[in-house]
């Protein structure tokens, strides 16, 4: 970079964002602990290979090594063991029937196949077939070895009241998590117009951070707050090196957006690879369950809904009531007004972006915690949901955000009872599609006026 | 242009037609060109336009005045079909809102169409589009222009010879409007006041039977105004009715037929400049801008106001959409 | 020679073809009218599936090509009716939602007969109907180095067919910027009230053209396919994002930005992995990691032309399509 030039204002800022870059990229470099890369050897199907595959997961979703299984079909015989990661798979020429066979005797102690031992599979060239053995840890629910050869197939969807009230307690679990990292996305969109593409991988930041601090520390709540913190600051910093200096060079939203697309990118990227493409687990204790209404929870799942439900409280009593509020909906109505008012905007916007990276990196925590772990790419998942339950709820005002989270979790949850397990993103979409047909305003959002 | 044998080329005969109305708010004149019936638009708990009944005299330079916030702007923008009213005649329920241009129905027609019927308008803030040259901008104006579909603008010829009349009408208007040195220059390049000049020049690329200018001596300088002021008379000798709207009742005195005075988004007064300007209504609403609250005048308006307007238009939104 | 004969075997090869052809779709969606399509992927599945499926379904190549471009132009009414009297970011929420629905909707066991669900469809259901048109005799051929197959998978055909689409979408597009359609194109990127007050709709205009851009993405869903197996998940987030990428860096709004931006993209990709795997021992970049480092830089690259050179290496700054 050109020492001389840099009194200009224009280079001035691009250093800014050089910095910014760089900031960012040692920030997520120094804090991840590098994990090694996976070494299982995967069957890659072709036009000449099948794979017939799987993984096995102990009963608290763990990968289960060194568990022997067998093949038998068409192709031949062949036995295999399952890797580190839980991962076996038998590579085939013939396409047909295949049955896999597991050894119970290899399976790690206190784990109990929990439906069958034998599991018949059609695959064909090209392609993949997977067999499941679901394990469990309870021995009076195990099936008996040798038992009835099971086909795999979806779990059946059949409607049941109590299942349904599960899957409502968990939609509701579900949009409170997405409703945390949503209310951060409606207020950045409020104040600066931005629609962040980057927002979910602050849910996976919060999430992985939360893994790393715990193998460092090994206490939850402790790695839980350090790990919101860090998001926190890194929301900080990305104002500071990165948001402000472009809204100050005069980028246009659109440009802003396609940036945001980019950072999403980027740290999607940097976290496969420190993290690698797995799943990353917490490394929490087994929580216990408790059990009302027929409904069973984990207590991480009680304890998120409640620190969910107080995170968004706090957010939404700080709208109403206080100064920083009132400025921040102020500036949502009309930024050149709230500023000519002696709103402090640039100051403003900067709380906005710490709060919201904060309640992103807390929802991240609990993702991590609620289902087993978190990858790289959760948060990018989870992004369209956030930006359905935005839209849903009208762009820019928090309390729609909420309501649109929360409708949104009920319906991805809700839906499987009813569809294929593989559509319940794609049904919370589409709603949002439909929405924007019947109102496009949102729920609560506010008519554009024209001219 | 071919002469229009209904439009009233002689001015001062226009002017003896207009002195024999009679001067009240509404009041029914002989040629109409725009009938206005009960528009209402509510913003939140405002009624930003509320207008019983309008019509505008076919050949007149009309100037529709009124202190800031009157809805003046609103007004345009319903009847140009880039709002719609409060009343519209919807599927649930019916409004009464209606009005016609040129003996045609346009309640509830698409800003697009409102042009093609002959009606054009300019913005308060000029839409110059500033990425293309000033002759595209131009020739964007002209309605007549096959090439515009899809498959005829693949195959050159079918729209070639339109292009070059185009072009010709194009350069003929930019020389009246002093601005053929710009032909290709950025739009966006050209300073405020040529960018006004552009604007009323494209809306003159279709001949429109009527141009609504949205405060067009907003932002210029002095000199421009005058020069401006002339083009707007010349608009009309040339047969074109002129609709437009300033805030300043002094800049209009000398070149406009008839003045219409809006306040609060009601109609107060109507007649002949130099009578109008005296009416006690229209000196109250000037002075009483200054004490009211009103809607446009931004240095009023608090946060607070901000807010409970926003409450009541998420209100008013929620209505409108059940 | 032999490392200009990798940068030839990339730069003609059917996935530089089919970016390009999708690329070249999503310049008339942004760089012309300023709609922020994310979905372009969707677009491309869409085609994709509608050809290979209905080929499959033994419906001969003609047919199987019309319903393709019939389901591409349905989806882009589906998509531009909600959205297109919106602000921009609707149409970006909505298109890149559509496209993952679609994606996650081709990837369902429950459809394994008619889209080969998550394993998606072999190109050998669907690749016949389309060697079946080429007026190669069997056998290979060489040129300059790279040999393959006349007509059947990889082959010279479907490169020569490719290019040929390349050329006439660029010539389709050189036509329809110049004409009076492309000219109001331009005008509703610049400002839509006032091409409104101008008389034309607006709408109908954006509609056009998402659906026009949206047919040249199918065609590179269809190419994209060819070679391989018609896969939901190779056409998805990362493929629209590439895209962006490569219209940015060719150039928006230029008529041979896409293309340019489409060689220069995979070309450079390959160098990078190239050089990574040549220069940084396996201990430090594996070769999975290698593959991660280049997103890691497609997403920094994205983010400095956007930021530095909004108008791409063809574009014009003065004519560079960010608005809002």
């Amino acid at each position: 970079m050109n020492l001389i030039s840099i009194s200009t204002a224009k280079r001035t800022k691009s250093v800014g964002i050089w910095l910014a870059l760089a900031t960012l990229l040692a920030l997520l470099t120094g804090v991840f602990s590098v994990h090694p890369a996976h070494a299982a050897e995967n069957c890659v199907p072709d036009s000449e290979t099948a794979c017939v595959e799987g993984i096995i997961r102990t009963s608290d979703k763990e990968p289960a090594a060194g568990v022997e299984l067998s093949l038998n079909g068409p192709s031949g015989e062949a036995t295999t063991l399952s890797g580190e990661d839980g991962r076996w798979s038998f590579p085939v020429n013939v396409p047909g029937s295949y049955e896999v066979t597991l050894n119970v005797e290899t399976l790690p102690e206190g784990q109990f196949i929990s439906q069958t031992d034998v599991r018949q599979i059609e695959v064909d060239l090209g392609k993949k077939g997977a067999a499941l053995f679901p394990l469990t840890a309870d021995e009076s629910a195990a099936a008996e070895a040798g038992g009835e050869v099971v086909s795999t197939s979806k779990g059946s969807n059949q409607f049941s009241w109590p299942r349904f009230w599960q899957q409502f307690v968990s939609g509701i679990r579900m949009g409170l998590l997405i409703a945390l990292a949503s209310v951060g996305l409606s207020l950045v969109f409020g104040t600066t117009g931005i629609s962040n593409f980057s927002q979910g991988e602050m849910v996976s930041f919060g999430g992985l951070l939360a893994a790393t601090f715990m193998t460092l520390i090994g206490n939850l709540i402790v790695a839980g707050i350090l790990a919101i913190l860090a998001a926190a600051l890194f929301g900080y910093f990305q104002d500071v090196l990165m948001w402000k200096p472009l809204r100050k060079r005069g980028l246009s939203l659109m440009q802003l957006m396609i940036v945001s697309i980019g950072l999403s990118i980027f740290m999607q990227f940097t976290f496969q690879f420190f993290y690698g493409g797995g799943v990353v687990s917490v490394g929490a204790p087994r929580p216990e369950t408790v059990e009302f209404w027929g409904i069973t929870l984990t207590t991480y799942s009680v304890f998120a809904m409640i620190v969910s439900i107080v995170a968004i409280g706090a957010v939404g009593y700080a709208l109403m009531y206080t100064r920083f509020g009132r400025a921040t909906r102020a500036i949502s109505d009309n930024p050149p007004l709230a500023k000519a008012s002696g709103i402090n905007v640039d100051k403003v916007i900067r709380i906005v972006w710490i709060v919201g990276s904060g309640l992103a990196g807390l929802a991240g925590v609990f993702f991590a915690l609620i289902f087993n772990g978190i990858t790289w790419f959760t948060g990018g998942q989870m992004l369209l949901l956030f930006f359905a339950a935005v839209t849903l709820g009208g762009l820019g005002t928090a309390f729609g955000a909420f309501v649109g989270s929360m409708i949104i979790g009920l319906v991805v949850e809700m839906t499987n009872i009813w569809l294929p397990g593989d559509l319940k993103f794609a049904t919370a979409l589409f709603i949002l599609i439909l929405i924007l047909l019947v109102r496009p305003q949102g729920l609560f959002g506010r008519k554009e006026r024209i001219g | 242009m071919s002469k229009d044998p209904n439009y009233p080329y002689d001015r001062q005969k226009l002017r003896e037609t207009l002195n024999q109305l009679e001067q009240v708010p509404g009041v029914s004149k002989p040629d109409s060109i725009l009938t206005v019936d009960n528009i209402e638009r509510r913003f939140g708990g405002l009624n930003a336009v509320d207008v019983n009944h309008l019509e505008v005299q076919r050949g007149a330079i009309t100037a529709l005045i009124g202190p800031n916030g009157a809805g003046k702007t609103t007004f345009f923008n319903l009847i140009t079909g880039f709002d719609q009213p409060s009343n519209a005649p919807s599927l649930f329920g019916s409004g009464d809102a209606k009005w016609s241009f040129n003996g045609r129905d346009l309640g509830k027609t698409a800003a697009a169409k409102v042009a093609r019927a002959g009606m054009v308008r300019t913005f308060q803030l000029t839409k110059a589009l500033s990425r293309m040259t000033v002759l595209d901008n131009m020739l964007i104006g002209a309605n007549n222009q096959p090439g515009e579909n899809l498959f005829v603008g693949l195959i050159h010829p079918l729209w070639k010879q339109r292009e070059n009349e185009n072009i010709e009408k194009a350069k003929e208007l930019l020389v009246r409007f002093k601005l053929d040195e710009k032909i290709n220059d950025m739009a966006g390049d050209l300073s405020g006041g040529q960018k006004k000049l552009l604007e009323m020049a494209r809306a003159l690329m279709s001949d429109p039977a009527m141009i609504m200018l949205d405060e067009p001596m907003a932002g210029v300088n002095p000199a421009l105004t005058q020069s401006l002021l002339g083009h707007i008379q010349n608009l009309r000798d040339e047969g074109t009715t002129v609709l437009f709207v300033e805030h300043d009742m002094h800049m209009v005195r000398h070149i406009s037929d008839w003045v219409v005075v809006m306040a609060q988004g009601k109609l107060i007064a109507e007649g002949l400049p130099e009578d109008v300007m005296k009416s006690q209504a229209v000196v109250d609403a000037y002075l009483g801008a200054h004490h009211d609250r009103d809607l446009g005048d931004d240095a009023a308006l608090t946060t607070g106001i901000m807010t409970s307007i926003a409450n009541e238009a998420e209100l008013e939104a929620g209505r409108n959409n059940s | 020679m032999d490392f200009l004969t990798t940068l030839l075997q990339v730069a003609i090869s059917p996935t530089t073809i089919a970016f390009a052809l999708a690329a070249i779709g999503l310049n008339i969606h942004f760089g012309y009218t300023g709609l922020m399509n994310m979905g372009q992927a969707g677009f491309m599945l869409v085609g994709g599936y509608g050809f290979g499926i209905s080929v499959a379904q033994g419906l001969g190549f003609w047919p199987a090509l019309l319903i393709s471009m019939l389901a591409t132009t349905l989806f882009a009414i589906l998509l531009g009716i909600p959205t297109l009297k919106l602000r921009g970011d609707y149409l970006a929420i909505v298109t890149i939602s559509a496209a993952e629905i679609f994606r996650m909707i081709g990837k369902m066991a429950m459809l394994q007969n008619v889209t080969g669900g998550p394993t998606g469809l072999p190109g050998r259901e669907f690749r016949t109907a389309f060697t079946g048109l080429s007026p190669l005799p069997d056998g290979q051929t060489t040129i300059l180095g790279l040999t393959y197959l006349n007509n059947g998978i990889d082959d010279w055909w479907t490169r020569l067919a490719g290019g040929f689409l390349v050329i006439l979408f660029i010539f389709i597009t050189w036509l329809l910027i110049r004409s009076p359609w492309g000219r109001v194109l331009k005008g509703i990127r610049e400002d839509e009230d006032a091409v409104r007050s101008l008389g034309k709709s607006a709408y109908s205009y954006k509609m056009q053209a998402l659906i026009i851009g949206g047919i040249m993405g199918g065609f590179g869903g269809i190419f994209l396919s060819l070679p391989g197996s018609l896969h939901p998940d190779a056409m998805g987030r990362p493929t629209t994002f590439n895209l962006w990428i490569i219209v940015l860096l060719g150039g928006a709004a230029t008529v041979f930005g896409p293309v340019l931006g489409a060689l220069i993209f995979f070309i450079t990709r390959i160098l990078i992995i190239t050089a990574a795997n040549a220069f940084i021992p396996d201990s430090m970049l594996g070769a999975q990691q290698t593959e991660q480092f280049a997103w890691l830089l497609i997403g920094l690259a994205l983010i400095f032309l956007v930021v530095f050179r909004p108008q791409g290496i063809l574009g014009d700054k003065k004519e560079l399509s960010f608005n809002v």
